[in-house]
């Protein structure tokens, strides 16, 4: 649990972080979103303590994240940022290792990790590690990021634009890739970024932040149905907000009785894939399949067009 | 088939052609100070000697001159440049008359383009090859050990510039030793002064201009100029500081020279360990704290390593100035090789000029390789982040 509480930056006269307070469960994923200079990565980094607030208090677990001194504190708190900043003189292996080397993990400790992260993020450690990062392509360097930010299994992980310089295809699967690990590890993430769509899709709840102030701190749905101000609606998208909504939402969840034609849709498959896949074939009803494979109904274009409308 | 001609190629055939056919081979003067009478090759060579040589020249220029494979024009200024070092040796025997110790021999213009024509083909041909850096440390031992073998044979003996070796054989060894020990000192303890103030400077922005201007207008003082100015303080200091003295710090000689070079080499070494501290990602700074890295740590373990070969740069810069500059030492009783060359000025004795010129000359080309090769390897694995 990460309660940060009446958090404040100043820079001289400019407020950069204004009076935020927020709680954050442990084992979620918080989104903070903004526009460039709304204070969230300042924000982020009063967290691991790499800028020190000027008033406030952020709590890890209950302790002051100040009863310990920064180095120490940073060293059990994941970090990954945009452009992954790994060391370019070092191999690939080398960096993932770099928070277990400064804790004084012993070798066999240290392999083992390096090899199950790298096998996790489908990196061969025989093929990989020995490499530099130059030679990796930027899908790879990123994955060796968020893998060097976990290596010493920490609880919590901080990320600063993390697929910012990805492109949109290898974007979306680092995005699973993060949701997957996260469910596997339990891991609290807080995750900076600028973009709605991805604040949408990975956080469970979403802090919205303008000119140093938290505007809102809500539920994704909540944020798209019920807009804190008319600022937090320009970020939504007026006309993305039903497809977001639907984006949420989890075919199985939209099953209806009855049967159709053609090809089924897996229950796992996000109900805007699904209203895609109608709209694009011209058909009115799709069947569901589940993870056996076996049928669990359909889903209608009426049926999601519903779903779809503003929540009451 | 159309004759297709090389670029570079056409001006080393020129410059062959004028140096074989219009300039002179060898000078040979009746005694160290007249002037010289000029020696065309087939005058300063036994006759089939000569006309071979001559040959040998004009094959190897054409094989310059065409568009040829690389491994043909590689042999060609390879075996260009050791018949002309052989025999500039034997028109030295040739061309000394019997019994006479007087009598001085020297290389002319014509041999000097000669060897810079077949110099610059073997340059090509090695850039061409794209050496990796061992392998030009490899060629550069090649060079050294041929000219180490033709001069311990004497095949060169009775050239001017070894005459002159001869007479001062111990002092050469000596002044060389102070020569390396002055240039390499006064790097040394530029390093241990330059390294930690280029750091400081990175970190305290206030330092930073301060500091490099500094610098900079040491630089700018010429060294005649420089070594003047330190006389009078450093003479203070050996008649007002106990010990001093007798350390050998005095207002002449090793201590001002020393002084003054190690002033000079601050500036390459604090200014590219500050470009070269500047240079490294932020990104990778920011993670390396943001891992939980102490700044001693982020030092040491990444900002340093990254700007390395950057330093690594400005030490190449100072040890090859350094080398060069080390010669005017001598004016002011330091030693080196500097000790020749003034020496030669003052008697007009060329060859003693050249006594002192050429290992400094020498010198500072093989550091420069060296260095140059030890920053390559030292760059190559961390050569991209862009992001």
């Amino acid at each position: 649990m990460i309660e940060i509480e009446g958090i404040t930056k100043r820079y001289d006269a400019t407020t950069v972080v204004d009076d935020v307070s927020m709680l954050i469960e442990p084992r979620t994923i918080a989104v903070i979103v903004g526009t460039s200079g709304s204070g969230k990565t300042t924000l982020l980094r009063m967290i691991n303590r790499l800028v020190e607030p000027s008033s406030g208090v952020i709590k890890l677990d209950g302790a002051d994240n100040r009863s310990l001194p920064g180095y120490e504190l940073r060293r059990s708190i994941g970090y990954a940022i945009q452009g992954h900043g790994l060391f370019p003189h070092r191999t690939v292996a080398q960096n993932i290792a770099t928070v277990p080397v400064l804790l004084g993990w012993d070798k066999a400790r240290i392999k083992a990790r390096v090899d199950e992260l790298m096998t996790l993020y489908q990196l061969d450690p025989e093929a990989f590690g020995p490499r530099y990062p130059h030679e990796l392509s930027g899908g790879q360097q990123q994955r060796v990021g968020v893998a060097r930010a976990l290596a010493a299994e920490p609880n919590v992980l901080l990320m600063d634009e993390p697929f910012g310089a990805l492109d949109p295809i290898i974007r979306n699967k680092a995005q699973e890739d993060l949701l997957a690990i996260q469910k596997r590890f339990g891991t609290t993430i807080i995750l900076v970024t600028h973009d709605m769509e991805e604040a949408v899709h990975m956080g469970d709840k979403i802090a919205v932040m303008d000119a140093g102030k938290l505007v809102q701190y809500a539920k994704p749905a909540e944020i798209l149905a019920k807009p804190a101000s008319a600022f937090v609606e320009t970020l939504v998208g007026a006309s993305e907000k039903p497809f977001r909504l639907l984006s949420l939402g989890r075919v199985r969840d939209a099953v209806e009785k009855g049967t159709a034609e053609g090809e089924a849709i897996p229950g796992d498959a996000s109900q805007r894939d699904a209203l895609a896949e109608l709209l694009w074939s011209g058909r009115p009803a799709l069947p569901v399949k589940g993870d056996d494979g076996k049928p669990l109904g359909r889903v209608t274009v009426d049926g999601l067009v519903k779903r779809a409308a503003r929540p009451a | 088939m159309t004759i297709r001609f090389d670029k570079l190629g056409v001006v080393i055939a020129a410059i062959v052609a004028y140096a074989a056919f219009a300039a002179p081979f060898a000078t040979f003067r009746a005694n160290r100070i007249v002037p010289g009478e000029a020696r065309s090759m087939l005058e300063a060579l036994p006759a089939a000697t000569g006309s071979l040589l001559l040959a040998t020249v004009v094959a190897a220029a054409l094989v310059a001159l065409l568009k040829t494979p690389l491994i043909l024009r590689l042999a060609a200024s390879v075996v260009a440049l050791a018949a002309l070092a052989v025999l500039i040796g034997v028109a030295g025997s040739f061309l000394t008359p019997e019994g006479n110790a007087f009598a001085r021999i020297s290389p002319a213009s014509g041999f000097w383009l000669l060897i810079f024509a077949f110099t610059l083909l073997l340059a090509d041909v090695l850039t061409r090859l794209n050496l990796s850096p061992w392998a030009r440390v490899g060629v550069l031992v090649l060079a050294a050990l041929a000219i180490g073998l033709l001069l311990a044979s004497g095949s060169w003996n009775n050239l001017s510039i070894l005459k002159e070796y001869a007479n001062r054989a111990d002092s050469f060894w000596a002044e060389g030793s102070k020569h390396v020990t002055l240039a390499l000192g006064s790097l040394a303890a530029a390093a241990v002064v330059g390294l930690p103030l280029g750091i400081l400077c990175h970190r305290v922005d206030k330092l930073r201009a301060g500091v490099l201007n500094v610098l900079n207008i040491i630089q700018t003082i010429p060294s005649i100029a420089l070594f003047g100015l330190l006389i009078a303080p450093l003479g203070w200091v050996a008649v007002h500081v106990p010990g001093a003295a007798s350390l050998g710090i005095r207002g002449i000689g090793t201590a001002p020279a020393f002084l003054a070079l190690f002033l000079y080499s601050l500036l390459p070494v604090v200014a590219n360990t500050v470009v070269g501290l500047a240079g490294v990602p932020r990104a990778a700074n920011d993670a390396a704290r943001g891992m939980g890295m102490t700044d001693r740590q982020r030092l040491f373990g990444v900002e340093f390593p990254l700007a390395f070969p950057v330093i690594l740069t400005g030490i190449r810069i100072v040890l090859v100035q350094n080398i060069g500059l080390a010669t005017i030492a001598a004016l002011i009783g330091g030693g080196g090789f500097g000790v020749f060359v003034f020496q030669g000025v003052g008697q007009t004795a060329m060859d003693l000029v050249l006594l002192g010129a050429v290992p400094t000359v020498a010198l500072a080309f093989a550091a420069a390789i060296i260095l140059d090769a030890a920053i390559e390897m030292t760059a190559t694995k961390r050569r991209v982040e862009t992001a």
